[in-house]
């Protein structure tokens, strides 16, 4: 504290001391500013962007389920949220179905393909995964073209309807969509983070740290890689439920490679493994090519550049850094261990114990 | 007489025509450390791998506690008490050094990702019991202090040890160390010998891939000598270190030279 040198330190190094220190009021104070936000009446434009911040956060949260966690790339996260979106949109257009119940259907189909494409992970590795993922998508983007009585082929689906919450339709214009995102975006966050210090949590690092040393350790690497494509896969489902309804038309078109690109550029530059990198990801890339309009197709040069440069300069993403907080040990777990209530112990014990008989 | 923890007969593998282990036969005892010794190339970490089922045996048994276990998953295998160290030191060295450990308890947790997400009685209550474990294994091992520390900063001869805390935490009692003292200055190769001795005294029984002669024949009660995967003796450490067939094998003899 003294030290006056010291003072000086990096700003990129002063960023994790921030987080730790003041996390919870971070996270407190931007949960409350976004559930005041609407009754700012800001104009749709704006709120418009918002919502697709937040959905877009909410895929760069399941993808890094996928990348950050487990250290499988997957490149074909847009069919997952075509999945859901069109799942959901025919069950409500077509059929009447309730919007929720028609979400967490589209989130189950789309688990479904997620265990489907998880099974080659099996025997693929690293870049040959990323291209069935790649083929993935593009096969969900063809069958969407083709399988017209379902889904009206290349004329898309027009007119989705809004989600109705107890009669009230949730729209743009009285902030309702924004709420129904930032409530999706508000559990999938706790659900990332509630995982990351649990068995399955650990076992998907300890993969990606080291397969062979994680198989060592008992872990079922299969069920595991399934496991993280599964809850990757429901959790693009369900934005794209809502993101079908906020653009009100949706195509083969709104669900191109570029989508599952931006989704993948996220989780990589807001730091890959964090949770907050995710939030200024998202920020990021959805709101930098609206404010680069200006610069017509040339934001596409630039957008590359960035990322290039980034790939140099911090690749370990904007927000990418190792927690420095110590693990938590909970006051029980820590009394169990000063108790010497632990089976190691006991073993511990006993030999200690046949050491002092033989003395 | 202490009884046969593990016994591995005619153990047998071959990868194309390479006959990598061949009709390989010896056994472990309870709280003994046997060491497997032989050149580079002679099939030991080959053996490690048969033992732990990363490779599927030709031929042959391996018997844990009276159980047959050859061609078991590697997490069968773990469930029943036998877990391992690399030659490569493999750690995850994206999480901290109490997380690697706790993904050694990994198959002693029964919990449910239901049960974790709603961090309900079970969850907490295992998991407590988890850390507590964990911390009481890297306590043991002299590691405590640098529970939160990331594992690629630890040094060398801790990282060692940190894959040892790793592999005792899954609830072990063969371990398997592959060359563990394999970097190490001969200071440091001594403080990891009295480790392993203490290891024993703790109530663990120890197979060990060693190519420091030293900690070879200072620890080892028994050691057996693997050539071109063949077994060519075995003995206690004075036999071993006098007999011919060994010395032809680590120094050559007139025919080998020409190969």
């Amino acid at each position: 504290m003294e030290t006056e040198q010291n003072t000086k330190t990096k700003f990129s190094d002063m960023l994790p001391i921030l987080f730790h220190k003041y996390g919870w009021f971070m996270v407190g104070g931007i949960v409350l500013l976004l559930l005041a936000l609407p009754l700012l009446n800001l104009n749709s434009y704006l709120m418009n962007i918002l919502v697709k911040v937040g959905i877009y956060t909410t895929l760069g949260l399941g993808l890094n389920v996928l990348v950050g966690y487990t250290g499988l790339v997957s490149l074909g996260q847009a069919g997952f949220v075509a999945i859901g979106a069109y799942t959901t949109t025919i069950l409500t257009k077509q059929f009447g179905v309730n919007f929720f119940l028609a979400a967490l259907l589209g989130a189950f189909l789309a688990g479904f393909f997620g265990l489907l494409i998880g099974l080659p992970s099996l025997r693929l590795k690293g870049t040959y995964l990323s291209i069935i993922t790649l083929g993935f998508g593009e096969i969900i983007r063809t069958i969407i073209i083709v399988w017209q009585p379902v889904t009206n082929g290349p004329m898309g689906i027009r007119n989705i309807p809004s989600p109705e919450l107890f009669g009230t339709k949730l729209t743009l214009y009285n902030g309702g969509l924004f709420y129904l995102v930032l409530a999706l975006l508000i559990l999938v966050t706790l659900f990332c983070q509630l995982l990351i210090n649990t068995k399955t949590g650990r076992a998907m690092r300890a993969i990606k740290g080291d397969e062979t040393a994680a198989i060592m350790m008992g872990v079922n690497v299969t069920y595991y890689k399934i496991a993280a494509f599964i809850i990757a896969a429901v959790i693009s489902g369900l934005a794209g439920s809502i993101f079908a309804t906020q653009l009100g038309y949706i195509d083969q078109n709104t669900f191109t490679f570029d989508m599952s690109t931006i989704i993948l550029s996220i989780v990589i530059m807001g730091g890959m493994g964090t949770i907050r990198g995710m939030f200024v990801g998202a920020l990021i890339l959805v709101v930098f090519p609206e404010i680069a309009r200006p610069l017509m197709d040339y934001r596409f040069v630039f957008y590359g550049l960035v990322l290039v440069l980034m790939m140099r300069f911090r690749p370990q993403g904007l927000l990418g850094w190792k927690d420095t907080a110590p693990y938590p040990v909970s006051k029980n777990a820590f009394n169990l261990f000063t108790e010497n209530k632990v089976s190691f112990s006991k073993k511990l014990k006993r030999a200690l114990h046949s050491e002092t008989r033989t003395e | 007489m202490a009884e046969k923890l593990l016994d591995v007969k005619n153990l047998s593998i071959s990868f194309g025509g390479i006959k990598a282990v061949e009709d390989v036969t010896f056994h472990v005892d309870e709280q003994e450390i046997v060491s497997l010794i032989g050149p580079n190339g002679a099939g030991k970490t080959t053996v490690f791998n048969l033992l732990t089922g990363v490779y599927q045996v030709d031929q042959g048994t391996i018997s844990y506690k009276n159980k047959e276990i050859q061609n078991w998953t590697p997490q069968n295998i773990v469930n029943e008490g036998i877990s391992r160290t690399f030659q490569n030191i493999r750690l995850f060295g994206n999480m901290r050094v109490i997380e690697n450990v706790l993904v050694g308890r990994h198959i002693r947790t029964a919990y449910s990702l239901f049960d974790s997400i709603f961090r309900n009685r079970a969850f907490k209550k295992e998991e407590d019991q988890n850390i507590a474990e964990a911390l009481k294994v890297l306590e043991t091992l002299g590691l405590y202090d640098k529970k939160d520390e990331y594992s690629t900063n630890l040094p060398y001869g801790d990282q060692r040890k940190l894959e040892i805390a790793r592999a005792i935490a899954t609830g072990a009692e063969l371990l398997l160390l592959d060359e563990p003292a394999a970097g190490m200055n001969s200071q440091e190769s001594e403080s990891l010998m009295h480790f392993i001795g203490q290891l024993r005294q703790l109530g663990y029984t120890i197979l060990l891939i060693e190519h420091d002669m030293s900690v070879v024949m200072n620890i080892s009660d028994r050691i057996y000598v693997l050539d071109n995967g063949k077994l060519i003796a075995e003995g206690c450490p004075e036999d071993i270190a006098h007999d011919p067939l060994v010395i032809e094998a680590y120094l050559g003899g007139d025919q080998d030279a020409q190969d």
